[in-house]
C-alpha cells in the first residue's frame, strides 16, 4: 500500500500506518513526520522524502529503507530490524541501540552510536558510508561502528572525541583520515580476523548502495577499541 | 605497615556472661565481623569492619550483643569535625571520590517538621473515617481542560490515560540491581495487593515480573538499559528519568562484579561489564527534545500510558517544572535532595539539591500562576517518612508521593548507609544469593501492605479531623496548614501562614 504523506501531521499519519493491514508500506512525500516506524516489529518500510526525529525509534523488527535525508535521533534505542538511508543522517543516530543494523550511504551527525550496548546474540551495528560528526561511540558499550569515508574529500572520518569514555564493542575506520583520539582507546590495525568480520558488512553496504565490493574492501582498515571494560574501578573510595 | 589513621566507628559490645558461642552472629555478618577464636574458647569481632546494621544484633538468641558508637574521638573542634577528617584521610588514602548510599544525612532542615496540619472544632465538624466513606483514591494524568460534546449533545471522553491509586503512595524507582530480586518481589506484589504502583528503576524489568505489569512504573534512563518495546508495553505507565534528588546532574553506574546472569538478562547487558547511565540523555538538551522522547514513547505504546518525567529538586525547580509540563508529560515527579539512592558520590549526595517541601510549594505555585496545573500531576518524594508528611505534601500540592527509604526500612533495612557495598546483610542492597534468601518476599510483602494500609489510615483520621471527607479537597489546600520556626521568606515559598495567624 501506498501512503502519501504530504502534510499530514504525524500522530495521523502513524495512525494510518498502523492500521495498514499490508506488511508492505510505502510513504510517499515525507515532510519531517517524526517517529515514523516507531517500536514497529515485522514490517517493511519504504520511505521516500525526508522523515522527521526518531525515525525508527525503539524499532523491533522491521525494515525500514529511506530515499532521502533523515533528521535526528534515527533508530534511537532500537531493538532489531534495519534501517538503511539513501542519504545523511543527523545527530544522536544509533543512540543506546541494542540490536539491529543502521547502513547509511552518506555522512551521519554529532553523537552517532553513543552508548550503543550488546547483549547476548545482539549485536549492533551502525554502517557510515562518509564520515561522522564529534562524540562518535560516546559510551560504547558493545556492538560495531564503520566508518568507510567514500565522501571523497580529506576530512578526517569522525570529528572530536571520537570513542570517549568507551568501554565495549568496536569502531572500524576505513582509510588513513584518522581522528584525534582521546586517552583509553586501543587503535590497531585490522587483523585478519576483523577482515573475515568485515566482510559481510562491506557486501551488504555496496549490496545496499550499489557500491563495487572491491572498491570499498581494497583500503587499510582501522579498529579502535577500549581498554577495559570497567573504566571506572578505580575511581571510588567506599565509605 | 602503613599507619592507620582511622579509628572504627563502632564498637561490638559482647556480654560474654550470655554468649553461648553458637556463632550465629559469625554466620549472619557479610562483612565479616565475627569470628570464633578457637584459641580463647570465644567469640572475638574485629570492630573495624562493622557498619552497624543489626544484623547480629537481631539474630543473636541470648540478646548478648549491641553496637555503640565508640567514644574515641578527635580533639573537639567545631569546624574540623570528626566526620571532616575522617574524610580527608579516606581519600588522601585512595586518591578516590567518597562514595555513599541512602539519603543526604546532613542536619539540614526538614521542613514537614515545621508543618503543622489543621483540625476542625464546633464549626464544620470533622469525620470519623471508621463510620463515614472516606476517598483516598488518586488519578494521576492530564486532566481535560473542560467538557466536550458531540452534536447530539453526549459527552465525548477526552480523557486522556491515567494511572488508578487506591492511596496516593507509590513505591519509587530502585532498580533491580541496586535491590535484589526478593526486594523487587516485595515491591511488586504489594503494589499490586495495595492497589498502587511500584518502579522498575533504570534496570529493565525481569521476565517474573511481567505479570505485576498492571501495577509497574517502567522507567526509562539515559543508558537505556532493559528499554525495549515489550517493556515499555509491559507497565502501566512510562517514567522518563532525568534525576535523582540524591545526585542530581549525575549519571550511574553499576559497576561489573554486580552483574551476574539475571542482572545481565534484565538490563539486557553482557555479564562482567559496567552498566554506565551517561548524566544527560543524549538525545535530550532541551525541553523540545524531551518532548521528542515523551513523544516517542506515546507513539511506540499507541497513547495507552501516562508518561511521567522525573527531576530533582534543584534551583530552577518550578521554571524547569513548567518547561515539563509544556513538553507533554502527564506526570512530573520530583525528589529531594534527601532521596535515598543505591549509591552515590557523598559530596553530591550531601551539597546538590534542595529540599522537597520548598520544591514542591515552588512548583504547584508556578503551575497554577502559569493556568497548567491540570495539565500535569504532581508527584513527589526524597523524602515521606509518615502518613504526617504523606498530608503536608498533599496540602502543599502534591497529587501523590513516591516512598522507598520507608519502603526499605519496611523490609528491614537498617539505614546503615552502605548499600554500595552490595553486602546488605538484610537480602535488600545486594545480589549475593545466601543474603538475598534471607528477605522473604511473602513476608516482605505483607510489611509493606501494613506500612501503607496504616498510613492510609492515618491520612483519613487527619482528613476526618480537618473536616476532609475527599483527598481531592485537601490537594493545594495550604490553609491547612500552618508554620512553625520559620522566617517570612521560608513561609512565603510554602504559602503557608505562621501558627496562630
Ligand atoms: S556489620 Fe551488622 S551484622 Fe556485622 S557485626 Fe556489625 S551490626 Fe553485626
Ligand atoms: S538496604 Fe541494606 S545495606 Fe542499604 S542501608 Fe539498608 S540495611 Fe544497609
Amino acid at each position: 500500500m501506498v501512503i502519501e504523506a504530504n502534510q499530514t501531521y504525524y500522530q495521523a499519519l502513524n495512525e494510518a500506518i498502523r492500521a495498514c493491514p499490508d506488511t508492505e508500506v510505502i510513504v510517499d512525500r515525507v515532510l519531517g513526520q517524526r517517529y515514523l516506524g516507531c517500536g514497529s516489529s515485522g514490517r517493511r518500510f519504504t520511505l521516500r522524502g525526508t522523515p522527521g526525529n526518531g525515525l525508527g525509534q525503539y524499532l523491533n523488527g522491521s525494515t525500514i529503507e529511506v530515499y532521502g535525508n533523515c533528521q535526528e535521533a534515527v533508530g534511537d534505542t532500537m531493538n532489531d530490524g534495519d534501517i538503511i538511508v539513501h542519504g545523511n543522517c543527523g545527530d544522536a543516530c544509533g543512540y543506546g541501540m541494542r540490536g539491529g543494523s543502521i547502513f547509511i550511504e552518506g555522512n551521519v551527525g554529532y553523537r552517532a552510536g553513543i552508548h550503543m550496548k550488546s547483549y547476548l546474540d545482539k549485536s549492533p551495528l551502525l554502517v557510515v558510508g562518509g564520515v561522522a560528526g564529534s562524540f562518535l561511540g560516546e559510551y560504547q558499550a558493545g556492538g560495531t561502528i564503520v566508518v568507510l569515508g567514500l565522501d571523497g574529500t580529506s576530512e578526517p572520518l569522525a570529528g572530536n572525541f571520537c570513542g570517549m569514555g568507551m568501554y565495549g564493542g568496536k569502531i572500524f575506520l576505513r582509510g588513513d583520515r584518522i581522528p584525534v583520539l582521546p586517552r583509553r582507546l586501543i587503535l590497531q590495525e585490522a587483523s585478519p580476523e576483523d577482515r573475515e568480520e568485515l566482510r559481510p558488512i562491506l557486501e551488504r553496504f555496496c549490496r545496499c548502495f550499489h557500491r563495487d565490493l572491491a572498491e570499498v574492501s581494497n583500503a587499510p582498515f582501522h579498529v579502535i577499541t577500549p581498554d577495559s571494560a570497567n573504566p571506572y574501578k578505580q575511581l571510588y573510595a567506599p565509605y | 605497615m602503613a599507619v592507620r589513621f582511622l579509628y572504627p566507628e563502632f564498637e561490638v559490645v559482647r556480654n560474654q556472661d550470655r554468649c553461648v558461642a553458637c556463632r550465629a552472629c559469625e554466620r549472619q555478618c557479610a562483612n565479616e565481623v565475627h569470628r570464633y577464636d578457637p584459641e580463647l574458647g570465644c567469640m572475638v569481632a574485629d570492630e573495624s569492619k562493622c557498619v552497624n546494621c543489626h544484623r547480629c544484633v537481631s539474630l543473636c538468641p541470648t540478646r548478648a550483643l549491641k553496637i555503640v558508637k565508640t567514644d574515641h574521638a578527635f580533639r573537639e573542634n567545631g569546624n574540623w569535625t570528626g566526620k571532616a577528617i575522617t574524610e580527608v584521610y579516606r581519600q588522601a588514602e585512595t586518591g578516590g571520590v567518597l562514595l555513599s548510599s541512602m539519603g543526604n544525612p546532613e542536619p539540614y532542615p526538614i521542613y514537614w517538621d515545621k508543618l503543622l496540619i489543621n483540625a476542625s472544632q464546633v464549626t464544620n465538624p470533622s469525620i470519623d473515617p471508621l463510620r463515614e466513606p472516606m476517598e483516598t483514591r488518586t488519578f494521576l494524568g492530564k486532566k481535560p481542560g473542560g467538557i466536550q460534546r458531540d452534536a447530539q449533545g453526549r459527552l465525548i471522553n477526552n480523557q486522556t490515560p491515567q494511572l488508578e491509586l487506591s492511596v496516593p503512595v507509590m513505591f519509587s524507582a530502585m532498580s533491580y540491581g541496586s535491590i535484589s530480586y526478593n526486594a523487587h518481589a516485595s515491591l511488586a506484589r504489594a503494589a499490586q495487593a495495595l492497589g498502587t504502583y511500584y518502579n522498575t528503576g533504570e534496570g529493565g524489568l525481569h521476565e517474573d515480573f511481567y505479570q505485576y505489569g498492571p501495577n509497574t512504573i517502567v522507567q526509562v534512563a539515559s543508558g537505556r538499559f532493559g528499554v525495549h518495546k515489550d517493556f515499555l508495553e509491559a507497565g502501566a505507565a512510562i517514567e522518563i528519568k532525568m534525576g535523582q534528588g540524591a545526585k542530581p546532574g549525575i549519571g550511574g553506574h553499576l559497576p561489573g562484579q554486580k552483574v551476574g546472569p539475571d542482572i545481565s538478562r534484565t538490563r539486557m547487558i553482557p555479564e562482567g561489564s559496567d552498566a554506565i547511565s551517561p548524566a544527560p540523555h543524549h538525545d535530550i538538551y532541551s525541553i523540545e527534545d524531551l518532548r521528542q522522547l515523551v513523544f516517542s514513547l506515546k507513539e511506540a505504546t499507541e497513547y495507552k500510558k501516562p508518561v511521567i518525567v522525573k527531576i530533582a529538586a534543584v534551583h530552577n525547580v518550578a521554571a524547569i517544572a513548567s518547561g515539563v509540563a509544556r513538553s507533554g508529560a502527564d506526570i512530573i515527579a520530583i525528589d529531594g535532595y534527601r532521596g535515598g539512592t543505591g549509591a552515590a558520590p557523598t559530596r553530591i549526595r550531601d551539597s546538590v539539591g534542595i529540599p522537597i517541601e520548598l520544591a514542591l510549594a515552588a512548583v504547584d505555585q508556578r503551575l497554577r500562576d502559569e493556568g497548567i496545573r491540570d495539565q500535569v500531576s504532581v508527584v513527589i518524594g526524597g523524602s515521606v517518612r509518615s502518613s504526617a508528611d504523606l498530608v503536608k505534601a498533599i496540602a502543599l500540592g502534591a497529587d501523590a508521593v513516591y516512598i522507598a527509604t520507608a519502603a526499605l526500612l519496611a523490609l528491614g533495612c537498617h539505614l546503615c548507609r552502605t548499600c554500595q557495598t552490595g553486602r546488605c546483610n538484610w537480602g535488600i542492597a545486594t545480589q549475593r544469593p545466601d543474603l538475598v534468601r534471607r528477605l522473604n518476599p511473602d513476608l516482605g510483602c505483607q510489611r509493606l501492605v501494613n506500612l501503607v494500609t496504616a498510613w492510609d489510615h492515618e491520612l483519613k483520621e487527619m482528613m476526618g479531623g480537618m473536616g476532609i471527607n475527599s483527598i481531592e479537597a485537601l490537594r493545594g489546600n495550604r490553609l491547612m496548614l500552618r508554620g512553625i520556626g520559620l522566617n517570612q521568606k521560608e513561609l512565603d515559598i510554602l504559602g503557608v501562614k505562621y501558627a496562630g495567624e
